[in-house]
């Protein structure tokens, strides 16, 4: 029962979309001493890769919580287009 | 899209749905839009609705709705790293009438906005609204890609995370407001959970977890029975996981090792995992010129600690809104001023009403001790009192003993709680 985040995202079904509606301005992250952005995000979406931030839109699940959690505000968040993204099939 | 409507609602969540059968059954011209593929695709809640406010709007409705069990056994469970303490209610005055159902939202929601659909209203899905349209200071209608809608009244009721509010100037969104809510569907056979919860056949049970669980964390476990699964999940407040640095997603697979929890969920396979944001302290403006905010969009929710509100009061506010918009479409006044009766409808329901009562329990409900002292301490004295080790004391001696260098605190915390909850 005990299974990753990536297995877990696995499950959720996902309509893609080629276009980015979370975008992450990083220019700002390496003097963010918090990086919250590592804890908050259910999905792991937000990663740290050689001392930088790293931000995968896909697999978002659109919980919300990098709308208002990133304390440098570099989190420029939005829905995915009409249609796309996850669709929960029991929700 | 050049059309004209009496009222576009923005979601197709309870709240929007709610509004927009009440609306469309009145007579009026209405839109709802949804940005998911189908009512409910992006919608996450831990899995029981209290059934008062829909039954007021559809009586008896679980008769036709797609429901998964009636809430008729309530746990709630203290869990320490090695023992656990549940205190288990029982009540056939649960079924009549009805208190509370699981429920699958992407069945459910469905479900729901297919009933305004039947009653009038269109409903368009794969619609993302991109802004609001306004004339002067007043909102007149939505802007999606290059389509523009108008309408007297828009009703935002585009859940959690509500853009149009923001974009309207009623909401501004701060960490400390929010809760995050992780679930899981885990599958199991029907007998399976029957035996497991102690169950009659087709009944249902909700278990709320406090204390180990959310490692400290203000916050809690849950468990809700559906017929052949069960929705497993944590919620925490997002500032103090950020000051743990505790991973969220870790969170939720610990909870599934807790022994108690891994005992109820043994064999089961999870089918889906989801995450939401809750608001539970994000009231924001409900109002303003053209435009009404509903449900989660205005943080609408209740958290009493063992009561946990958001759909009845997102389907009460939808109707109440309907309401609001009944009476300015008469007098043909979509001001602020006229839309105003909606909060006087809320005030003067239970929606209002039972906030304000609740005003104090966000901030004793993130008392750290009640995750970490309270259980502790609980399990710790009954450990005490069940052990035969040589040399018993007696219960209050062990009680002395369990709470010393907390007294204080404790007795202070008990008033708190009193006086909050």
């Amino acid at each position: 029962m005990n299974i990753s985040i990536e297995e877990r995202l696995g499950l959720v079904s996902f309509e893609v979309d080629k276009e980015r509606h979370i975008k992450v301005d990083t220019s700002l992250c390496s003097e963010c001493d918090e990086k919250a952005c590592l804890y908050f995000c259910p999905a792991n979406r937000f990663t740290l890769e050689e001392g930088k931030i790293k931000h995968d839109f896909e697999g978002c699940i659109e919980c919300g919580s990098c709308k208002f959690s990133c304390p440098k505000g570099v989190v420029d968040f939005n829905y995915p287009r009409g249609g796309f993204g996850v669709y929960y099939k029991y929700g | 899209m050049t059309e004209k409507f009496d009222v576009i609602i923005v979601g197709a969540g309870p709240g929007g749905s709610a509004a927009a059968y009440s609306l469309a059954k009145k007579g009026f011209n209405v839109l709802i839009v949804e940005r998911g593929k189908y009512p409910g695709a992006k919608n996450v809640m831990g899995g029981r609705m209290y059934a008062y406010a829909l039954n007021r709007l559809l009586p008896e409705f679980w008769k036709e709705a797609p429901v998964e069990r009636m809430v008729t056994r309530e746990k709630l469970t203290f869990l320490c790293n090695k023992s656990s303490v549940t205190l288990d209610f029982q009540d056939e005055n649960l079924r009549e009438p009805p208190n509370s159902f699981t429920i699958l939202r992407a069945k459910f929601d469905q479900w729901f906005a297919n009933k305004a659909v039947e009653a009038g209203a269109m409903l368009v899905p794969n619609i993302r609204v991109d802004d609001l349209l306004w004339k002067e200071k007043k909102v007149t209608g939505i802007v999606s890609g290059e389509d523009k809608i108008k309408a007297n009244v828009v009703i935002a009721a585009d859940g959690a995370v509500s853009l149009m509010s923001e974009k309207a100037g009623l909401k501004k969104f701060e960490v400390k407001q929010f809760a995050l809510g992780m679930k899981e569907i885990i599958e199991l056979p029907e007998k399976t959970i029957e035996d497991r919860f102690n169950l009659t056949h087709g009944d249902g049970a909700a278990q709320l977890f406090v204390g180990q669980c959310t490692k400290e964390i203000p916050g809690g476990g849950f468990i809700y029975t559906n017929k052949t699964s069960l929705s497993v999940g944590i919620v925490v407040y997002i500032d103090r996981l950020i000051e743990k640095k505790i991973d969220s997603h870790e969170i939720i697979r610990e909870f599934n090792d807790n022994p108690v929890v891994a005992k109820l969920i043994e064999g089961g396979k999870i089918l889906e995992y989801s995450a939401h944001v809750i608001p539970e302290t994000s009231q924001s403006g409900l109002f303003t010129d053209g435009m009404l905010v509903v449900g989660d969009a205005g943080g609408l929710v209740v958290n009493s600690g063992i009561t946990l509100r958001g759909m009845d009061m997102a389907i009460a506010s939808g109707a109440a809104a309907a309401e609001a918009v009944k009476k300015a479409m008469e007098k043909n006044d979509f001001s602020k001023k006229s839309l105003s009766y909606y909060e006087y409808l809320l005030k003067n329901d239970f929606v209002l009403k039972d906030i304000a009562t609740f005003k104090k329990a966000p901030e004793f409900l993130q008392n750290d001790r009640l995750y970490a002292l309270y259980p502790e301490v609980t399990c710790r004295l009954l450990h005490n009192l069940t052990t035969v080790d040589g040399a018993k004391k007696r219960a209050f001696d062990e009680l002395l003993e369990v709470t010393k260098g907390n007294r204080t605190k404790m007795i202070f915390d008990l008033l708190g709680g009193l006086k909050a909850l």
